[in-house]
Protein backbone atom coordinates (compact mmCIF):
# COMPACT_ATOMS: atom_id res chain seq x y z
CA UNK A 1 0.00 0.00 0.00
CA UNK A 2 2.78 2.47 1.03
CA UNK A 3 5.01 1.81 -1.92
CA UNK A 4 1.44 2.58 -4.03
CA UNK A 5 1.28 5.48 -2.81
CA UNK A 6 5.35 6.63 -2.56
CA UNK A 7 4.73 5.67 -6.70
CA UNK A 8 2.03 7.58 -7.18
CA UNK A 9 3.46 10.42 -5.18
CA UNK A 10 6.45 10.64 -7.53
CA UNK A 11 4.02 10.09 -10.78
CA UNK A 12 2.43 13.06 -9.47
CA UNK A 13 5.34 15.13 -9.12
CA UNK A 14 6.98 14.42 -12.38
CA UNK A 15 3.74 14.98 -14.08
CA UNK A 16 3.66 18.53 -12.56
CA UNK A 17 7.33 19.48 -13.34
CA UNK A 18 7.21 17.58 -16.54
CA UNK A 19 5.54 20.72 -18.59
CA UNK A 20 7.46 23.67 -16.64
CA UNK A 21 10.96 21.47 -17.95
CA UNK A 22 9.13 21.41 -21.17
CA UNK A 23 8.80 24.57 -21.91
CA UNK A 24 11.96 26.27 -20.35
CA UNK A 25 11.60 29.08 -22.66
CA UNK A 26 8.51 30.48 -22.08
CA UNK A 27 7.53 32.50 -18.71
CA UNK A 28 7.43 30.35 -15.82
CA UNK A 29 4.64 29.83 -13.67
CA UNK A 30 6.31 29.67 -10.64
CA UNK A 31 9.47 30.73 -9.81
CA UNK A 32 9.46 34.40 -8.15
CA UNK A 33 10.75 34.28 -4.83
CA UNK A 34 10.64 37.30 -1.88
CA UNK A 35 13.62 38.18 -0.20
CA UNK A 36 13.73 40.04 3.26
CA UNK A 37 16.55 41.71 5.15
CA UNK A 38 16.76 43.46 8.44
CA UNK A 39 19.53 44.65 10.22
CA UNK A 40 18.41 43.46 13.57
CA UNK A 41 16.19 41.09 15.18
CA UNK A 42 15.26 42.78 18.25
CA UNK A 43 14.26 46.38 18.74
CA UNK A 44 14.95 47.78 22.71
CA UNK A 45 12.78 50.72 23.30
CA UNK A 46 13.24 53.18 26.12
CA UNK A 47 10.54 54.68 28.05
CA UNK A 48 10.79 57.95 25.78
CA UNK A 49 9.85 56.46 22.19
CA UNK A 50 7.56 58.10 20.78
CA UNK A 51 6.79 55.87 17.19
CA UNK A 52 9.49 55.41 15.27
CA UNK A 53 10.22 54.01 11.00
CA UNK A 54 11.28 50.19 10.39
CA UNK A 55 13.03 50.51 7.19
CA UNK A 56 12.98 46.60 5.77
CA UNK A 57 14.83 45.63 2.42
CA UNK A 58 13.98 43.41 -0.06
CA UNK A 59 14.47 41.63 -3.29
CA UNK A 60 12.37 39.93 -6.23
CA UNK A 61 14.50 36.63 -7.08
CA UNK A 62 13.48 34.88 -10.02
CA UNK A 63 11.31 37.30 -11.79
CA UNK A 64 10.35 38.40 -14.67
CA UNK A 65 12.17 41.25 -16.57
CA UNK A 66 8.89 42.52 -18.77
CA UNK A 67 6.31 41.76 -16.16
CA UNK A 68 8.58 44.17 -13.71
CA UNK A 69 9.12 46.50 -16.01
CA UNK A 70 5.17 46.88 -16.83
CA UNK A 71 4.85 47.67 -12.61
CA UNK A 72 3.14 44.38 -12.66
CA UNK A 73 4.52 43.44 -9.21
CA UNK A 74 3.14 44.23 -6.04
CA UNK A 75 4.85 43.85 -2.65
CA UNK A 76 3.12 44.80 0.88
CA UNK A 77 5.07 44.21 3.72
CA UNK A 78 2.73 44.27 7.15
CA UNK A 79 4.18 44.43 10.84
CA UNK A 80 2.25 42.10 12.88
CA UNK A 81 1.94 42.64 16.72
CA UNK A 82 2.00 39.77 19.52
CA UNK A 83 -1.71 37.35 18.88
CA UNK A 84 -4.05 37.63 21.74
CA UNK A 85 -7.89 37.01 22.18
CA UNK A 86 -9.32 40.45 22.10
CA UNK A 87 -12.81 41.29 23.52
CA UNK A 88 -14.78 43.96 21.70
CA UNK A 89 -17.73 45.47 23.94
CA UNK A 90 -20.55 47.49 22.91
CA UNK A 91 -22.35 49.55 25.67
CA UNK A 92 -25.99 50.19 25.36
CA UNK A 93 -28.58 52.27 27.41
CA UNK A 94 -30.50 50.62 30.34
CA UNK A 95 -32.39 52.51 32.96
CA UNK A 96 -31.04 55.68 31.71
CA UNK A 97 -27.43 54.16 32.21
CA UNK A 98 -24.97 53.06 29.97
CA UNK A 99 -23.46 49.52 30.23
CA UNK A 100 -21.87 47.18 28.73
CA UNK A 101 -24.31 44.71 26.95
CA UNK A 102 -23.21 42.92 24.14
CA UNK A 103 -19.57 41.64 23.38
CA UNK A 104 -17.67 39.89 20.82
CA UNK A 105 -14.20 38.31 21.51
CA UNK A 106 -11.59 37.96 18.20
CA UNK A 107 -9.24 34.79 18.35
CA UNK A 108 -5.76 35.64 18.14
CA UNK A 109 -5.74 39.18 16.35
CA UNK A 110 -2.68 40.93 16.51
CA UNK A 111 -2.81 44.08 18.80
CA UNK A 112 -0.69 46.56 16.85
CA UNK A 113 -0.77 45.79 12.71
CA UNK A 114 1.57 48.35 10.75
CA UNK A 115 0.89 47.94 6.54
CA UNK A 116 3.27 49.41 4.21
CA UNK A 117 2.13 48.65 -0.08
CA UNK A 118 3.79 49.55 -3.19
CA UNK A 119 -0.03 50.95 -3.74
CA UNK A 120 -3.35 50.90 -1.94
CA UNK A 121 -3.61 46.81 -1.25
CA UNK A 122 -7.60 46.86 -2.13
CA UNK A 123 -6.05 47.80 -5.73
CA UNK A 124 -3.52 44.96 -5.30
CA UNK A 125 -5.61 42.16 -5.44
CA UNK A 126 -9.49 41.45 -5.46
CA UNK A 127 -11.02 40.99 -2.02
CA UNK A 128 -11.58 37.46 -2.08
CA UNK A 129 -7.42 37.14 -2.54
CA UNK A 130 -6.62 39.36 0.51
CA UNK A 131 -9.07 38.00 3.10
CA UNK A 132 -7.72 34.33 2.47
CA UNK A 133 -4.47 35.78 3.32
CA UNK A 134 -5.30 38.00 5.83
CA UNK A 135 -3.68 40.95 4.37
CA UNK A 136 -5.07 44.11 4.56
CA UNK A 137 -6.81 46.34 7.27
CA UNK A 138 -9.89 45.41 6.18
CA UNK A 139 -9.11 41.80 5.50
CA UNK A 140 -7.17 40.39 9.27
CA UNK A 141 -8.32 37.56 10.00
CA UNK A 142 -10.75 38.11 12.97
CA UNK A 143 -13.01 35.09 13.85
CA UNK A 144 -15.31 35.45 16.72
CA UNK A 145 -14.65 32.64 19.29
CA UNK A 146 -17.79 31.27 20.85
CA UNK A 147 -21.02 32.19 21.06
CA UNK A 148 -21.93 35.24 19.09
CA UNK A 149 -26.08 34.50 17.62
CA UNK A 150 -26.40 34.48 13.91
CA UNK A 151 -23.49 35.95 13.38
CA UNK A 152 -25.49 39.27 11.82
CA UNK A 153 -23.59 41.54 14.27
CA UNK A 154 -20.10 40.13 13.35
CA UNK A 155 -19.47 42.81 10.30
CA UNK A 156 -20.30 45.24 13.01
CA UNK A 157 -18.16 44.15 16.25
CA UNK A 158 -15.35 43.89 13.56
CA UNK A 159 -15.63 47.36 11.95
CA UNK A 160 -15.83 48.62 15.64
CA UNK A 161 -12.48 46.46 16.41
CA UNK A 162 -10.29 48.17 13.16
CA UNK A 163 -11.71 51.98 14.10
CA UNK A 164 -10.99 51.84 17.64
CA UNK A 165 -7.73 50.30 16.57
CA UNK A 166 -6.87 52.48 14.03
CA UNK A 167 -7.55 55.94 16.28
CA UNK A 168 -5.94 53.97 18.29
CA UNK A 169 -2.51 54.35 16.60
CA UNK A 170 -2.46 49.99 16.56
CA UNK A 171 -3.41 49.17 13.10
CA UNK A 172 -1.62 51.79 10.35
CA UNK A 173 -1.19 51.68 6.38
CA UNK A 174 0.65 53.47 4.00
CA UNK A 175 -0.03 52.66 0.73
CA UNK A 176 3.36 53.70 -1.11
CA UNK A 177 5.66 52.79 1.41
CA UNK A 178 7.46 49.96 -0.27
CA UNK A 179 9.30 51.49 -2.94
CA UNK A 180 11.81 49.98 -5.91
CA UNK A 181 15.40 51.18 -5.33
CA UNK A 182 16.40 49.36 -8.30
CA UNK A 183 14.89 46.98 -10.63
CA UNK A 184 14.36 44.04 -8.31
CA UNK A 185 15.35 45.45 -5.30
CA UNK A 186 12.57 47.33 -2.81
CA UNK A 187 12.51 49.02 0.46
CA UNK A 188 9.75 49.33 3.27
CA UNK A 189 8.85 51.53 5.79
CA UNK A 190 6.45 50.52 7.94
CA UNK A 191 5.93 52.56 10.91
CA UNK A 192 6.21 51.62 14.87
CA UNK A 193 3.72 52.86 16.62
CA UNK A 194 4.17 54.92 20.07
CA UNK A 195 2.40 52.59 21.94
CA UNK A 196 3.65 49.57 20.37
CA UNK A 197 3.15 46.28 22.44
CA UNK A 198 6.15 44.20 23.87
CA UNK A 199 6.54 41.51 22.53
CA UNK A 200 7.21 38.69 19.57
CA UNK A 201 6.41 40.58 16.51
CA UNK A 202 6.22 39.30 12.61
CA UNK A 203 7.60 41.27 9.77
CA UNK A 204 5.66 39.49 6.78
CA UNK A 205 6.03 40.47 3.45
CA UNK A 206 3.90 39.43 0.44
CA UNK A 207 4.47 38.85 -3.24
CA UNK A 208 1.64 39.41 -5.91
CA UNK A 209 1.68 39.33 -9.87
CA UNK A 210 -0.97 41.31 -11.33
CA UNK A 211 -3.77 40.24 -8.77
CA UNK A 212 -2.10 37.09 -7.72
CA UNK A 213 -0.30 36.47 -4.91
CA UNK A 214 2.37 34.46 -5.45
CA UNK A 215 4.76 33.59 -2.10
CA UNK A 216 5.32 35.03 1.56
CA UNK A 217 8.32 35.79 3.68
CA UNK A 218 8.05 36.09 7.43
CA UNK A 219 11.05 37.34 10.08
CA UNK A 220 9.78 37.62 13.78
CA UNK A 221 11.16 41.12 15.30
CA UNK A 222 11.31 40.77 18.83
CA UNK A 223 10.21 44.30 20.58
CA UNK A 224 12.01 44.76 23.97
CA UNK A 225 11.03 47.82 26.02
CA UNK A 226 14.03 48.68 28.43
CA UNK A 227 13.99 51.06 31.62
CA UNK A 228 13.08 51.17 34.50
CA UNK A 229 9.02 51.43 33.96
CA UNK A 230 9.54 48.08 31.79
CA UNK A 231 11.48 46.43 35.09
CA UNK A 232 8.54 47.81 37.05
CA UNK A 233 5.78 45.79 34.62
CA UNK A 234 7.81 43.22 34.46
CA UNK A 235 8.18 42.35 38.20
CA UNK A 236 4.35 43.24 38.64
CA UNK A 237 3.24 40.62 36.44
CA UNK A 238 6.03 38.03 37.06
CA UNK A 239 6.33 38.30 40.98
CA UNK A 240 3.26 39.88 41.50
CA UNK A 241 3.61 38.31 45.33
CA UNK A 242 6.63 40.53 45.97
CA UNK A 243 5.85 43.30 43.77
CA UNK A 244 2.54 43.77 46.29
CA UNK A 245 4.46 43.33 49.15
CA UNK A 246 6.95 45.56 48.10
CA UNK A 247 4.62 48.08 47.46
CA UNK A 248 3.10 47.78 50.76
CA UNK A 249 6.61 48.29 52.22
CA UNK A 250 6.90 51.25 50.09
CA UNK A 251 3.64 52.69 51.63
CA UNK A 252 4.39 52.24 55.40
CA UNK A 253 8.06 53.38 54.84
CA UNK A 254 6.43 56.47 53.01
CA UNK A 255 3.72 56.77 55.78
CA UNK A 256 5.82 56.23 58.53
CA UNK A 257 9.00 58.81 57.88
CA UNK A 258 6.13 61.16 57.45
CA UNK A 259 5.10 60.98 60.88
CA UNK A 260 8.63 61.13 62.25
CA UNK A 261 9.67 64.04 60.12
CA UNK A 262 6.50 66.07 60.94
CA UNK A 263 6.31 65.03 64.63
CA UNK A 264 5.82 68.54 66.54
CA UNK A 265 8.11 67.28 69.13
CA UNK B 1 7.05 66.95 33.16
CA UNK B 2 5.36 63.46 32.34
CA UNK B 3 5.66 60.30 33.69
CA UNK B 4 4.92 57.16 32.64
CA UNK B 5 2.72 55.09 34.69
CA UNK B 6 4.06 51.41 34.02
CA UNK B 7 0.64 49.75 35.29
CA UNK B 8 -1.77 52.35 34.33
CA UNK B 9 -0.21 52.25 30.69
CA UNK B 10 -0.53 55.89 30.13
CA UNK B 11 1.91 59.03 30.98
CA UNK B 12 0.72 61.48 32.99
CA UNK B 13 1.53 65.14 34.03
CA UNK B 14 3.74 64.48 37.82
CA UNK B 15 2.16 67.94 38.70
CA UNK B 16 -1.51 67.04 38.27
CA UNK B 17 -0.56 63.43 40.23
CA UNK B 18 1.55 65.64 43.09
CA UNK B 19 -1.82 68.29 43.40
CA UNK B 20 -4.18 65.54 43.54
CA UNK B 21 -2.20 63.77 46.04
CA UNK B 22 -1.43 67.15 47.88
CA UNK B 23 -4.72 68.03 47.50
CA UNK B 24 -6.88 65.30 48.98
CA UNK B 25 -4.09 64.74 51.64
CA UNK B 26 -4.97 68.05 52.91
CA UNK B 27 -8.50 67.47 53.06
CA UNK B 28 -7.80 64.30 54.76
CA UNK B 29 -5.83 65.76 57.38
CA UNK B 30 -8.47 68.28 57.80
CA UNK B 31 -11.41 65.77 58.08
CA UNK B 32 -9.34 62.82 59.31
CA UNK B 33 -10.44 60.45 57.16
CA UNK B 34 -8.26 58.56 54.75
CA UNK B 35 -8.97 59.98 51.31
CA UNK B 36 -9.60 57.06 49.07
CA UNK B 37 -12.70 57.50 48.55
CA UNK B 38 -11.78 60.59 46.76
CA UNK B 39 -8.28 59.21 45.19
CA UNK B 40 -10.01 56.57 43.22
CA UNK B 41 -12.53 59.12 41.47
CA UNK B 42 -10.18 61.49 40.69
CA UNK B 43 -8.03 59.39 39.39
CA UNK B 44 -10.52 57.68 37.44
CA UNK B 45 -11.58 61.39 36.16
CA UNK B 46 -8.15 61.42 35.15
CA UNK B 47 -8.02 58.81 32.82
CA UNK B 48 -6.33 56.20 34.82
CA UNK B 49 -8.18 52.92 34.00
CA UNK B 50 -10.82 51.88 37.29
CA UNK B 51 -9.22 49.06 37.94
CA UNK B 52 -5.67 50.62 38.55
CA UNK B 53 -7.19 53.49 40.40
CA UNK B 54 -9.05 51.03 42.93
CA UNK B 55 -6.06 48.77 43.66
CA UNK B 56 -3.41 51.75 43.96
CA UNK B 57 -5.86 53.47 46.01
CA UNK B 58 -5.83 50.46 48.34
CA UNK B 59 -2.07 50.99 48.66
CA UNK B 60 -2.11 54.86 48.91
CA UNK B 61 -4.26 54.51 51.76
CA UNK B 62 -2.11 52.46 53.97
CA UNK B 63 0.36 55.27 53.57
CA UNK B 64 -2.04 57.92 54.64
CA UNK B 65 -3.38 56.12 57.31
CA UNK B 66 -0.08 54.53 58.94
CA UNK B 67 1.04 57.39 61.49
CA UNK B 68 -2.42 57.65 62.74
CA UNK B 69 -2.47 54.23 62.97
CA UNK B 70 1.40 54.70 64.96
CA UNK B 71 -0.18 57.56 67.20
CA UNK B 72 -3.09 55.61 68.16
CA UNK B 73 -1.06 52.76 69.27
CA UNK B 74 1.63 54.73 71.34
CA UNK B 75 -1.37 55.87 73.00
CA UNK B 76 -2.98 52.89 73.41
CA UNK B 77 -6.08 54.53 72.27
CA UNK B 78 -7.24 50.96 70.59
CA UNK B 79 -9.38 48.05 70.95
CA UNK B 80 -6.95 45.61 69.74
CA UNK B 81 -9.72 42.38 70.95
CA UNK B 82 -12.28 44.83 68.81
CA UNK B 83 -9.61 45.34 66.34
CA UNK B 84 -8.76 41.71 65.77
CA UNK B 85 -12.47 40.67 65.29
CA UNK B 86 -13.11 43.70 62.69
CA UNK B 87 -9.80 42.17 61.31
CA UNK B 88 -10.98 38.84 60.99
CA UNK B 89 -14.19 39.52 58.97
CA UNK B 90 -12.18 42.41 56.93
CA UNK B 91 -10.10 40.26 55.24
CA UNK B 92 -12.84 37.73 54.81
CA UNK B 93 -14.26 40.60 53.31
CA UNK B 94 -11.46 41.48 50.81
CA UNK B 95 -10.87 37.89 50.19
CA UNK B 96 -14.85 37.73 48.86
CA UNK B 97 -14.21 41.55 47.04
CA UNK B 98 -11.06 40.69 45.44
CA UNK B 99 -12.78 37.60 43.72
CA UNK B 100 -16.01 39.70 42.80
CA UNK B 101 -13.73 42.18 41.23
CA UNK B 102 -11.99 39.91 39.15
CA UNK B 103 -15.42 37.87 38.50
CA UNK B 104 -16.65 41.92 37.38
CA UNK B 105 -13.54 42.28 35.26
CA UNK B 106 -13.87 39.11 33.30
CA UNK B 107 -17.92 40.71 32.38
CA UNK B 108 -16.68 43.47 31.59
CA UNK B 109 -18.67 44.63 34.19
CA UNK B 110 -16.15 46.22 36.28
CA UNK B 111 -16.06 50.01 36.02
CA UNK B 112 -19.61 50.20 35.89
CA UNK B 113 -20.17 48.67 39.35
CA UNK B 114 -17.20 50.58 40.62
CA UNK B 115 -19.17 53.99 39.43
CA UNK B 116 -22.24 52.99 40.67
CA UNK B 117 -21.15 51.74 44.03
CA UNK B 118 -19.45 55.45 44.32
CA UNK B 119 -22.27 57.53 43.37
CA UNK B 120 -24.28 55.64 45.81
CA UNK B 121 -22.09 55.41 48.77
CA UNK B 122 -21.32 59.15 48.10
CA UNK B 123 -24.43 60.37 48.00
CA UNK B 124 -25.55 58.36 50.71
CA UNK B 125 -22.69 59.37 53.10
CA UNK B 126 -22.91 62.96 51.54
CA UNK B 127 -26.39 63.82 52.26
CA UNK B 128 -26.17 61.70 55.29
CA UNK B 129 -23.13 64.20 56.62
CA UNK B 130 -24.82 67.31 55.20
CA UNK B 131 -27.98 66.69 57.54
CA UNK B 132 -25.84 65.96 60.52
CA UNK B 133 -23.89 68.92 60.25
CA UNK B 134 -26.65 71.37 59.16
CA UNK B 135 -28.44 70.05 62.42
CA UNK B 136 -25.31 70.44 64.40
CA UNK B 137 -24.78 73.93 63.12
CA UNK B 138 -28.29 75.02 64.34
CA UNK B 139 -28.07 73.29 67.41
CA UNK B 140 -24.61 75.14 67.86
CA UNK B 141 -26.25 78.01 66.98
CA UNK B 142 -28.69 77.76 69.85
CA UNK B 143 -26.07 76.93 72.31
CA UNK B 144 -27.25 73.39 72.76
CA UNK B 145 -24.82 71.05 74.14
CA UNK B 146 -23.52 67.76 71.34
CA UNK B 147 -23.50 64.87 72.53
CA UNK B 148 -22.72 61.72 70.12
CA UNK B 149 -23.29 58.58 72.55
CA UNK B 150 -26.21 58.40 75.03
CA UNK B 151 -25.11 55.95 77.62
CA UNK B 152 -27.40 53.51 78.43
CA UNK B 153 -29.18 53.56 74.86
CA UNK B 154 -29.30 50.11 73.64
CA UNK B 155 -30.26 49.32 70.33
CA UNK B 156 -31.18 45.90 68.45
CA UNK B 157 -27.51 45.08 67.61
CA UNK B 158 -27.41 44.32 71.61
CA UNK B 159 -29.86 41.58 71.60
CA UNK B 160 -27.55 39.47 68.86
CA UNK B 161 -26.29 36.01 70.48
CA UNK B 162 -22.31 34.77 70.48
CA UNK B 163 -21.33 37.70 72.75
CA UNK B 164 -17.59 39.06 74.38
CA UNK B 165 -16.38 40.74 76.12
CA UNK B 166 -13.77 43.72 75.21
CA UNK B 167 -12.07 45.06 78.09
CA UNK B 168 -10.47 48.18 76.90
CA UNK B 169 -13.97 49.78 75.16
CA UNK B 170 -15.91 48.30 78.35
CA UNK B 171 -18.42 46.60 76.15
CA UNK B 172 -20.46 43.37 76.16
CA UNK B 173 -21.37 42.96 72.14
CA UNK B 174 -22.57 40.02 70.25
CA UNK B 175 -19.53 39.58 67.39
CA UNK B 176 -22.32 38.84 64.21
CA UNK B 177 -22.21 42.91 63.98
CA UNK B 178 -18.55 43.16 64.50
CA UNK B 179 -17.78 40.43 61.94
CA UNK B 180 -20.49 42.07 59.07
CA UNK B 181 -18.90 45.44 59.84
CA UNK B 182 -15.68 44.43 59.12
CA UNK B 183 -16.63 42.24 56.33
CA UNK B 184 -18.65 44.96 54.48
CA UNK B 185 -15.85 47.03 54.81
CA UNK B 186 -13.27 44.62 53.64
CA UNK B 187 -15.73 44.04 50.73
CA UNK B 188 -15.51 48.13 49.91
CA UNK B 189 -11.80 47.96 50.40
CA UNK B 190 -11.02 45.59 47.60
CA UNK B 191 -13.78 47.03 45.17
CA UNK B 192 -13.89 50.43 45.80
CA UNK B 193 -10.47 51.48 47.02
CA UNK B 194 -10.73 52.81 50.01
CA UNK B 195 -10.08 52.67 53.92
CA UNK B 196 -13.90 52.94 54.70
CA UNK B 197 -13.30 54.70 57.71
CA UNK B 198 -15.49 57.11 57.05
CA UNK B 199 -18.34 54.33 57.20
CA UNK B 200 -16.52 51.98 59.75
CA UNK B 201 -16.56 55.34 62.44
CA UNK B 202 -19.81 56.20 62.35
CA UNK B 203 -21.17 52.62 62.68
CA UNK B 204 -19.25 51.88 65.09
CA UNK B 205 -20.24 55.19 67.79
CA UNK B 206 -23.74 54.93 66.32
CA UNK B 207 -24.57 51.56 65.61
CA UNK B 208 -22.42 49.36 68.19
CA UNK B 209 -21.81 52.22 70.64
CA UNK B 210 -18.12 51.69 70.99
CA UNK B 211 -16.85 54.57 73.14
CA UNK B 212 -15.52 57.32 70.75
CA UNK B 213 -12.00 57.44 72.54
CA UNK B 214 -10.93 53.85 70.67
CA UNK B 215 -12.89 54.29 67.72
CA UNK B 216 -10.51 55.92 65.72
CA UNK B 217 -7.63 53.64 66.86
CA UNK B 218 -9.67 50.49 66.06
CA UNK B 219 -10.61 51.42 62.79
CA UNK B 220 -7.58 52.60 61.80
CA UNK B 221 -5.80 49.21 62.91
CA UNK B 222 -8.45 47.31 61.25
CA UNK B 223 -8.00 49.70 57.79
CA UNK B 224 -4.01 49.53 58.19
CA UNK B 225 -4.59 45.75 58.15
CA UNK B 226 -7.20 45.21 55.18
CA UNK B 227 -5.96 47.88 53.10
CA UNK B 228 -2.26 45.62 53.12
CA UNK B 229 -3.53 42.86 52.40
CA UNK B 230 -5.85 44.03 49.53
CA UNK B 231 -2.95 45.59 48.32
CA UNK B 232 -1.06 42.47 47.57
CA UNK B 233 -4.07 40.60 46.87
CA UNK B 234 -4.63 43.01 44.10
CA UNK B 235 -0.98 42.90 42.69
CA UNK B 236 -1.25 38.91 42.99
CA UNK B 237 -5.17 38.57 40.73
CA UNK B 238 -5.43 41.46 38.95
CA UNK B 239 -1.67 42.69 38.41
CA UNK B 240 -3.38 46.03 38.82
CA UNK B 241 -1.03 48.22 41.73
CA UNK B 242 0.67 51.05 39.69
CA UNK B 243 3.56 51.72 42.51
CA UNK B 244 4.67 54.60 40.02
CA UNK B 245 1.36 56.32 40.71
CA UNK B 246 0.97 55.14 44.45
CA UNK B 247 4.12 56.21 45.24
CA UNK B 248 3.77 59.75 43.57
CA UNK B 249 0.46 59.91 45.52
CA UNK B 250 1.87 58.71 48.95
CA UNK B 251 4.58 61.24 49.10
CA UNK B 252 2.31 64.16 48.27
CA UNK B 253 -0.67 63.20 50.31
CA UNK B 254 1.56 62.50 53.98
CA UNK B 255 2.64 66.12 53.05
CA UNK B 256 -0.45 67.50 52.32
CA UNK B 257 -2.26 66.14 55.14
CA UNK B 258 0.06 67.40 57.44
CA UNK B 259 -0.73 71.08 57.14
CA UNK B 260 -4.24 70.03 56.13
CA UNK B 261 -4.38 69.08 60.49
CA UNK B 262 -3.18 72.55 61.14
CA UNK B 263 -6.09 73.77 59.31
CA UNK B 264 -8.46 71.79 60.56
CA UNK B 265 -7.83 72.50 64.25
CA UNK B 266 -8.68 76.14 63.87
CA UNK B 267 -12.04 75.38 62.09
CA UNK B 268 -15.02 74.06 63.92
CA UNK B 269 -15.86 70.80 63.25
CA UNK B 270 -19.72 71.18 62.18
CA UNK B 271 -18.38 73.30 59.31
CA UNK B 272 -15.69 71.10 58.25
CA UNK B 273 -18.24 68.35 58.03
CA UNK B 274 -20.47 70.34 56.05
CA UNK B 275 -18.00 71.34 53.52
CA UNK B 276 -16.60 68.03 53.32
CA UNK B 277 -20.35 66.66 52.84
CA UNK B 278 -20.16 69.25 49.67
CA UNK B 279 -17.49 67.73 48.24
CA UNK B 280 -18.67 64.44 48.29
CA UNK B 281 -21.73 65.33 46.94
CA UNK B 282 -20.05 66.88 43.97
CA UNK B 283 -17.49 64.15 42.99
CA UNK B 284 -20.87 61.76 43.63
CA UNK B 285 -22.60 64.03 41.23
CA UNK B 286 -19.96 64.12 38.50
CA UNK B 287 -19.33 60.25 38.49
CA UNK B 288 -23.44 59.89 37.72
CA UNK B 289 -23.23 62.44 35.03
CA UNK B 290 -20.34 60.32 33.46
CA UNK B 291 -22.91 57.10 33.56
CA UNK B 292 -25.55 58.76 31.65
CA UNK B 293 -24.71 60.99 29.56
CA UNK B 294 -24.17 59.36 25.72
CA UNK B 295 -20.45 58.54 25.54
CA UNK B 296 -18.40 59.44 22.62
CA UNK B 297 -17.28 55.62 21.78
CA UNK B 298 -19.64 52.77 22.67
CA UNK B 299 -17.39 50.30 21.82
CA UNK B 300 -14.08 49.35 23.72
CA UNK B 301 -11.71 46.28 22.93
CA UNK B 302 -10.00 44.42 26.01
CA UNK B 303 -7.12 41.98 25.37
CA UNK B 304 -7.88 38.88 27.15
CA UNK B 305 -3.71 38.33 27.70
CA UNK B 306 -3.71 34.47 26.30
CA UNK B 307 -1.03 35.99 23.90
CA UNK B 308 -0.20 33.70 20.87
Amino acid sequence: MRTLLQTILIAFVLATAAPALAQEDRRPEIGERLEIGMSTDEIAIASDFRGADLTIFGAIEGYDPRLLAQAKYDIVVALEGPKDNQTVRRKERVLGIWVNRRSMTFELAPESYSLSSTRDVDDIAPAAVLNSIGVGLQHIRLDPVGFFGDGSNVSEFRDAFRRLKETGGFYQRDPGGVQFISASLFKATVRLPANVPNGTHVVRAQLFREGVFISEKAMPLRVVKTGLEQMISNAAFNNPVSYGILSVILAVLTGWIASVVFRKD
Amino acid sequence: MTVYLPIAEISVNIFIILGMGAAVGFLSGMFGVGGGFLITPLLIFYNIPPIVAVATGANQVVASSISGAITHFRRGSLDIKLGTVLLVGGLLGATAGIWLFALLRRVGQLDLVISLLYVVLLGVVGVLMLFESVKALRRAANNQPVSLRKPGHHNWVHGLPLKMRFKKSKIYLSVIPVVVLGFSIGVLTSIMGVGGGFIMVPAMIYLLRIPTNVVVGTSLFQIIFVTAYTTVMQATTNNSVDIVLAFILMVAGVIGAQYGVRVGQRLRGEQLRALLALLVLAVGMRLAVDLVLTPDEIYSIVSEGVRR
